[in-house]
């Protein structure tokens, strides 16, 4: 249910929802969308709600504009030239010193965002999907209120647990390793909740009667029979906290202080909080900001279908 | 999403029903747990799911009930649950269920507990500060320390006047994004949501690294517009700096609450709303009487999640601060937190503060929650 609506509402059309009457009158519905109502769209109104949203679109793209362009400037004509016109396209060249500036540092960053999130979200959205799945195949005393203190867990500040994370990290001498930022990025209560509520979307119970009346066992009933049919669920939690893990950006703040640990983010914050000393890295700054932006942009235009049935899986229903 | 078909649901329990072992022994505690799943299990927090709407986890969980193995399966090794019959999948519930539940004691719950115990000590140093600091008992001394801190206080003024800003302007903005897009008069609505989605696919700290020059003069095309207008601008004002911090959280968040409100739009049966045109109501009735109150329950999750979010708020003002140095290294409670604990290493002070900061969160939840479902249920 959920994907197909992702689906569909792509073309515009939630399932379950005749297909509007032909509009009579007045301008063409929009390309592949079942107009809902054609009455009394005069074109002033239509004009100013394009107006409003293109307004809108202006403002939520302008900034990644101005980072495309800003890219393509040498130091001098990023603070010489108009933000929107082209100076010497030096793309290249600020790409050149993004990567070899202090030996590299750049590339491993982005290795360490790479390992951090695909790693991390990998395992996180494993151990959700189980758990989920467990809540929903699973019947014993006191479920629900078990499944209250996931709940809960979505609703504690992450940046509450930071401090004693940090100690507790700092007693177990795991401050500046790769699990210090990992572990605490595995647990994602919000995940667990997803998962459950596609395990009973995408899940029948039949399912999983039929095969254990045919002797699966639970473990090979999960792998063979229940994971497949939650695959959806599992890219969408996995995109969740892919977006979680490469955002977070205060975990890695006070857990890593070995430059060669930081995830891309983090780096970039270190060279900004340098800008002033040193504008010669205002460039690199730049550069490497949209170099850190582009794949994950083009991971969600390419990924849509996913993050789409995850918002409304959560809100929908 | 996915309503559990009740018709289903009885089938399933009639299917499954003759194939479980020891049938008539489960039926007590899954009606028991049914009714339970029901109405919310009363913790208060479970709440949000409530919210989500009753056919969420909450509501169908008692689908699950009526598998055949629910006797089997109440055998666990989950302390939380009680087992008393043997039986292999009670094994597999736990086994499926302990990563998730290890990991989340380990990084949640005894976080939360040693936050708690640090809270109740101060560091002393001994003597003239050689060997080191000494940890002394005091009580409700760092409680006490952090609320008569007017940096403290002050940064949940901060917070609260972000609030009532960015709130209204972000969901109130979403909110009319997802009427217009659902209206019929929008064309391209798949470039729009594209479109108003990208700044959530920016990680924050880019976000707002992004925004930081485009407030900073000489790099800002929006100050040069601002001031062919007419207008001077200071972006890293003391005042001023504020709007800078609610616009970078805009961006980033409009967008993508847009997306959920637009398809609880889209789900908005098509016969309620030729009903209502049949009654003669005009576009803006329409949106306002019969879709907004049909996404109530989206549009308080949103309103709960993002006070959750507006009270950490530590990214943006942390890297603005860099610049407009009159917001100072504890603009926002967890700016004062972090600043507690990493630049001054009052571990007491800064996990004290650290939880009052988890009650204010916990309350505002707890506000919201109430006040939403009332809403709801007007």
């Amino acid at each position: 249910m959920t994907a197909s609506l992702a689906a569909a509402d792509a073309a515009g059309a939630a399932p379950g929802r005749v297909p509007a009457p032909a509009p009579a009158t007045s301008a063409p519905p929009a390309p592949a969308t079942p107009a809902r109502r054609a009455r009394g769209s005069g074109l002033l109104s239509r004009t100013a709600v394009n107006a409003v949203l293109l307004l809108v679109a202006a403002y939520t793209l302008m900034p990644l504009a101005w980072l495309v362009l800003a890219a393509t400037k040498n130091r001098r004509d990023l603070f010489a030239t108009d933000p929107y016109a082209l100076g010497d396209f030096s793309l290249f060249t600020n790409l050149g010193e993004v990567f070899t500036y202090d030996d590299g540092i750049f590339g491993r960053w982005l290795a360490n965002s790479l390992l951090y999130t695909v790693v991390g979200s990998t395992l996180s959205a494993l151990i959700s999907v189980a758990c989920g799945y467990a809540f929903h195949a699973y019947g014993f005393r006191h479920k629900e209120r078990l499944f209250g203190v996931v709940l809960a867990g979505v609703l504690v500040p992450a940046t509450v647990l930071q401090l004693p994370l940090y100690l507790m990290a700092s007693a177990a001498g795991a401050v500046n390793t790769y699990a210090a930022y990992l572990v605490p990025a595995l647990v994602n209560p919000f995940g667990v909740y997803l998962a459950r509520v596609f395990a009973e979307g995408y899940v029948p119970d039949e399912v999983l009667a039929a095969a254990r009346v045919d002797g699966a066992g639970e473990l090979r009933l999960f792998a063979h029979v229940s994971f497949p049919m939650l695959w959806p669920g599992f890219v969408t939690i996995f995109l969740f906290t892919f977006t979680a893990i490469w955002n977070n950006f205060y975990g890695a703040l006070t857990m890593l202080n070995d430059e060669r640990l930081y995830p891309v983010s983090l780096g970039l914050f270190m060279w900004n909080r340098s800008v002033y000393q040193q504008p010669e890295l205002y460039p690199l700054v730049i550069t490497g900001s949209l170099v850190a932006v582009v794949p994950l942009v083009l991971a969600f235009l390419g990924l849509q279908r996913f993050w789409r049935s995850g918002l409304t899986a959560g809100a929908v229903k | 999403m996915p309503r559990t078909d009740s018709a289903d649901a009885a089938d399933a329990a009639g299917v499954t029903g003759p194939t479980g072992p020891g049938l008539t022994e489960p039926t007590g505690p899954t009606g028991a747990t049914r009714t339970g799943t029901g109405t919310g299990t009363g913790t208060g927090l479970t709440e949000p799911m409530g919210l989500t709407d009753p056919t969420g986890p909450g509501g169908s969980g008692g689908s699950a009930g009526p598998t055949g193995d629910t006797a089997a399966a109440r055998r666990s090794v989950q302390p939380p649950q009680v087992g008393r019959t043997a039986g292999g999948s009670g094994a597999a519930a736990a086994g499926f269920m302990a990563p998730f539940f290890l990991l989340f004691a380990l990084v949640t719950l005894a976080p939360t507990g040693y936050a708690a115990w640090l809270s109740l000590f101060r560091e002393e140093q001994s003597g003239l500060g050689f060997g080191g600091a000494q940890r002394v008992f005091s009580g409700i001394g760092n409680y006490t320390e952090a609320l008569a801190d007017p940096l403290f206080l002050a940064s949940f003024r901060h917070v609260a006047v972000y609030c009532t800003l960015y709130i209204p302007l972000m969901v109130g903005g979403a909110l009319l994004l997802a009427l217009l897009l659902d209206s019929a008069l929008a064309r391209a609505r798949r470039f729009f949501q594209i479109a108003y989605y990208l700044p959530h696919a920016v990680p924050g700290l880019i976000a707002a690294m992004v925004w930081l020059y485009l407030y900073t003069p000489g790099l800002s095309p929006v100050l040069d517009l601002l001031d062919s207008a007419g207008i001077s601008w200071d972006f890293f004002g003391r005042d001023e700096a504020l709007l800078s911090v609610v616009n970078i959280s805009a961006w980033q968040w409009t967008g993508y609450n847009m997306i959920i409100f637009f398809a609880g739009l889209q789900a908005v049966p098509r016969e309620t709303l030729e009903a209502a045109t049949m009654d003669g109501a005009g576009a803006v009735r329409i949106a306002w009487q019969v879709k907004v109150p049909s996404i109530r329950p989206t549009l308080v999750l949103t309103v709960l999640f993002t006070c959750v979010g507006a009270v950490q708020l530590f990214d943006a003002p942390q890297l603005l601060q860099l610049r407009a140095t009159e917001m100072g290294e504890s603009w926002s409670p967890t700016m004062y937190v972090f600043s507690a604990a990493f630049k001054r290493h009052d571990y007491g002070l800064a996990a004290a503060s650290a939880l009052l900061l988890a009650l204010v969160a916990a309350a505002a939840s707890y506000v919201v929650t109430k006040l939403g479902n009332r809403w709801r249920s007007a």
